[in-house]
C-alpha cells in the first residue's frame, strides 16, 4: 500500500524545471533511497512533499488523504518529519533540549508558558531515551553547537524521529561526514527506522550507502523521474548507468 | 527502538532561584539602611528592570530586536495620566488594570503586524509603529498635554493614600518602593516560569532556528505574537509603575531614544542571561543618574560607555562574570 503519492507534482523556479509532473509513490514501511546528479530535482521533490514549497501544480496524497495545500505544521500532525541536507539544529540548546522540544511540540505542551518544563519527566526520560539509541547520550548535556559534523547528523534525524513520524525524509545523512562514519550513521539511523516501522526516503549521493541500505531505489534527472527499482534492477539499468551512476561504479 | 533504562538526572531550576532569595531580602531592607533619594532611585532601577526583562523575551528568547519598546512603556505612562484626568482615579490597583487591558490591546496590534518580519524589518517596523505614537501624544495636545506632557499624582497603594502630613519622599521611599519590589518580585518570578516552560523552550527554538522550528511543529507566527504580547504587557506595566514616582509624563518616553536606552539596559547587563537586563536596568539607571549629574554632554558619556561595553564585554555585565567565574573555577579544580 502507498503511503505517500504525488500526482503531476510540478515546481518551476523560472526557466528551471525543478520538479517537473513528477508521479512518486512511497510504500509503507520502505526504505527508499532517492538518487540523482547536483539540480536533478530531489531535495525541491522533498521540500514540496515536507510543506517547504508551495507546488506550481499537482497533487500530494498522503494515505489518500490530499495534504497539497496543507501547513508544515499540519503535516506534521499528519506524520511527515525531516532532516535536512545542511543541518538544522538549535545550536544554543543541549542536545536534550533540542530532542525534548520535538516532543513537546508533538504532545501539543509547547504551548504552555506557566508550568516548568522539567517538570515533564516522562518527556525528557524519552528524550534520553532517543539518545541513547542515538549514541548520543554521552553529549546530552553540550550545547548542539558544540558537537561533530557527524553527530549533528545524528541530532538532525534524531530530532526528526522524536516526532514519531509515518514518512521520514533524510536528506543527505552522510553528507560531510567522514567515509568511515558514514556507516555507523547509516547503521544506526536505518536500525531505529525498521525498529520503528518508519517509511524512510534517503536522499543520497553516496551509492555503496544506497546500494546497501535501501529497499527501492528512485532515480530523478532533470526534474523527472529516470528510473523506480529494487536495487538490482537499478544497477543494471543502462539509461541509470550511463546517465548517473557511469560504469566504474555500477 | 532499544528498550535501555537510561538514568535521568532530576534537574531541580528552582536552585538557580535560591540565590535570589539573600538579594530579595537586601531589597526588603534597603529603606531603612539607605537615605530616601537612593531607594527612589533604586526604584526607578526595578522599574526599569521589569520593562528590560519584557524586552528580552523577544530579544534573548525569540531573536527579535524591538527598537520600539517606547510604544509600550509610554502606553502604561499615559494610560495611569489618563486615567487621571478623564475618570479622576487615584488607585495604584486600576492604574495596573487599565494598562493591563490597553497594553495587551496595543501589543496585539503592533505585534500583528511586526511578527510577521525578523531581523532588520522587524526591528524598523517596531521603531516606526513607536513614532506614531509618539507623533499622535505630540500633537493631540488637547489630550495629552503635548510636549507639556501630563502631570500624575502620588496614587493611593491597597486603598491607603498619602496622609495630610505625610511627607512624599518618604511615602515613594517607603510604601511605593515596596508595592515596586513586591510587582518587580511578581514580574521576575513570572518571566522566569516563562522562560524555563515548553513555550519557553519553543521560543529560544524559534531564535536558534526558525526552520528546524517549523519543522517540529511549532507555529511560529503565533509563539511569536504571544512572545511580543507578555513582553508588552511586561513594559507596559513598567511605565504604569514609572509614571507615579516621576509625576509627570511627557512624549519623550515615547521617543525612539527611549526604545534605546531599554536595549542598551539589555545590553549593559547580557541579554543572554536571564538576570542580564535586570543587572543591566539597574546599573543604566545609576550610570544615567551620574552622567546627567556629571555633564550636560551626557548622552555623549553614555555612547562611549556603550561602544566600550561593545568591544570589552560583548556579553554584558552577568555574561562576562558568568565568564570569569567558569574560568576561576577551572583554574581552581586543576
Amino acid at each position: 500500500m502507498n503511503l505517500l503519492e504525488t500526482t503531476k507534482l510540478t515546481k518551476y523556479f523560472g526557466e528551471t524545471h525543478a520538479v517537473d509532473r513528477v508521479d512518486f509513490a512511497v510504500r509503507e514501511n520502505e526504505v527508499l533511497a532517492l538518487i540523482g546528479s547536483n539540480g536533478a530535482g530531489k531535495t525541491s521533490l522533498v521540500n514540496l512533499i515536507s510543506g517547504l514549497l508551495t507546488p506550481d501544480s499537482g497533487r500530494i496524497l498522503l494515505r489518500g488523504a490530499d495534504v497539497t495545500t496543507q501547513s508544515v505544521h499540519d503535516r506534521i500532525q499528519a506524520g511527515v518529519a525531516r532532516s535536512f541536507q545542511i543541518v538544522n539544529l538549535f545550536d544554543q540548546l543541549t542536545l536534550l533540549d533540542n530532542v525534548a522540544l520535538s516532543i513537546f511540540s508533538r504532545q501539543g505542551k509547547t504551548r504552555r508558558l506557566l508550568t516548568l518544563a522539567d517538570h515533564y519527566q516522562p518527556v525528557w526520560q524519552e528524550a534520553l531515551q532517543i539518545l541513547h539509541d542515538f549514541g548520543l547520550d554521552r553529549v546530552r548535556a553540550m550545547l548542539a553547537g558544540g558537537i561533530s559534523q557527524g553527530e549533528r547528523k545524528l541530532l538532525d534525524v534524531a530530532v526528526a524521529c522524536a516526532l514519531r513520524p509515518k514518512l521520514l525524509f533524510l536528506d543527505e545523512p552522510t553528507s560531510g561526514v567522514s567515509t568511515r562514519d558514514k556507516a555507523t550513521i547509516m547503521d544506526i539511523i536505518t536500525s531505529i527506522v525498521r525498529s520503528e516501522k518508519i517509511t524512510a526516503v534517503i536522499i543520497e549521493h553516496d551509492m555503496d550507502i544506497v546500494f546497501k541500505y535501501s529497499d527501492r531505489i528512485v532515480v530523478m534527472h532533470q526534474g523527472t523521474i529516470l528510473a523506480d527499482g529494487t536495487p538490482d534492477e537499478i544497477r543494471k539499468n543502462n539509461a541509470v548507468t550511463t546517465t548517473l551512476i557511469g560504469t566504474a561504479d555500477a | 527502538m532499544s528498550t535501555v533504562a537510561v538514568p535521568f538526572e532530576v534537574r531541580s531550576p528552582v536552585k538557580n532561584l535560591a540565590w535570589w532569595v539573600p538579594i530579595a531580602l537586601l531589597l526588603v531592607a534597603v529603606p531603612y539602611a539607605i537615605p530616601p533619594y537612593q531607594t527612589i532611585l533604586l526604584a526607578y532601577g526595578l522599574i526599569m528592570a521589569i520593562a528590560a526583562l519584557g524586552f528580552n523575551l523577544l530579544l534573548g528568547y525569540t531573536g527579535l530586536l524591538s527598537f520600539g519598546h517606547s510604544a509600550f512603556f509610554g502606553t502604561g505612562a499615559y494610560v495611569v495620566a489618563l486615567m487621571v484626568k478623564y475618570l479622576h482615579v487615584q488607585s495604584m490597583e486600576l492604574f495596573i488594570l487599565g494598562t493591563l487591558v490597553a497594553s495587551f490591546i496595543l501589543s496585539l496590534l503592533f505585534g500583528f503586524v511586526c511578527v510577521r518580519y525578523t531581523r532588520i524589518f522587524f526591528s524598523i517596523l517596531t521603531l516606526a509603529l513607536s513614532q506614531v505614537l509618539w507623533s499622535l501624544a505630540y500633537k493631540f495636545y488637547w489630550v495629552t498635554g503635548g510636549s507639556d506632557g501630563l502631570r500624575v499624582p502620588t496614587p493611593t497603594l491597597l486603598g491607603r493614600s498619602l496622609g495630610s502630613d505625610e511627607d512624599k519622599v518618604t511615602y515613594l521611599a517607603h510604601g511605593y518602593y515596596y508595592y515596586v519590589l513586591v510587582l518587580f518580585v511578581a514580574c521576575v518570578l513570572l518571566m522566569w516560569l516563562i522562560v524555563h516552560s515548553p513555550f519557553g523552550k519553543a521560543l529560544q527554538a524559534i531564535r536558534d532556528n526558525e526552520t528546524r522550528a517549523r519543522f517540529v511543529g511549532i507555529q511560529i507566527r503565533k509563539y511569536r505574537l504571544v512572545a511580543f504580547l507578555v513582553s508588552g504587557v511586561f513594559t507596559g506595566i513598567a511605565g504604569a509603575l514609572w509614571v507615579p514616582l516621576n509625576g509627570l509624563t511627557t512624549p519623550d518616553i515615547l521617543y525612539w531614544p527611549f526604545s534605546g536606552e531599554i536595549v542598551f539596559m539589555a545590553v549593559l547587563g547580557g541579554f543572554h542571561a536571564f538576570s542580564g537586563p535586570i543587572v543591566g536596568a539597574v546599573a543604566f539607571n545609576y550610570l544615567k543618574t551620574f552622567a546627567v549629574g556629571y555633564t550636560t554632554y551626557w548622552q555623549g558619556l553614555l555612547g562611549v560607555v556603550l561602544v566600550v561595553l561593545v568591544l570589552l564585554l560583548p556579553s554584558g555585565i552577568v555574561g562576562t562574570l558568568t565568564q570569569l567565574t567558569a574560568i576561576i573555577r577551572k583554574r581552581l579544580s586543576k
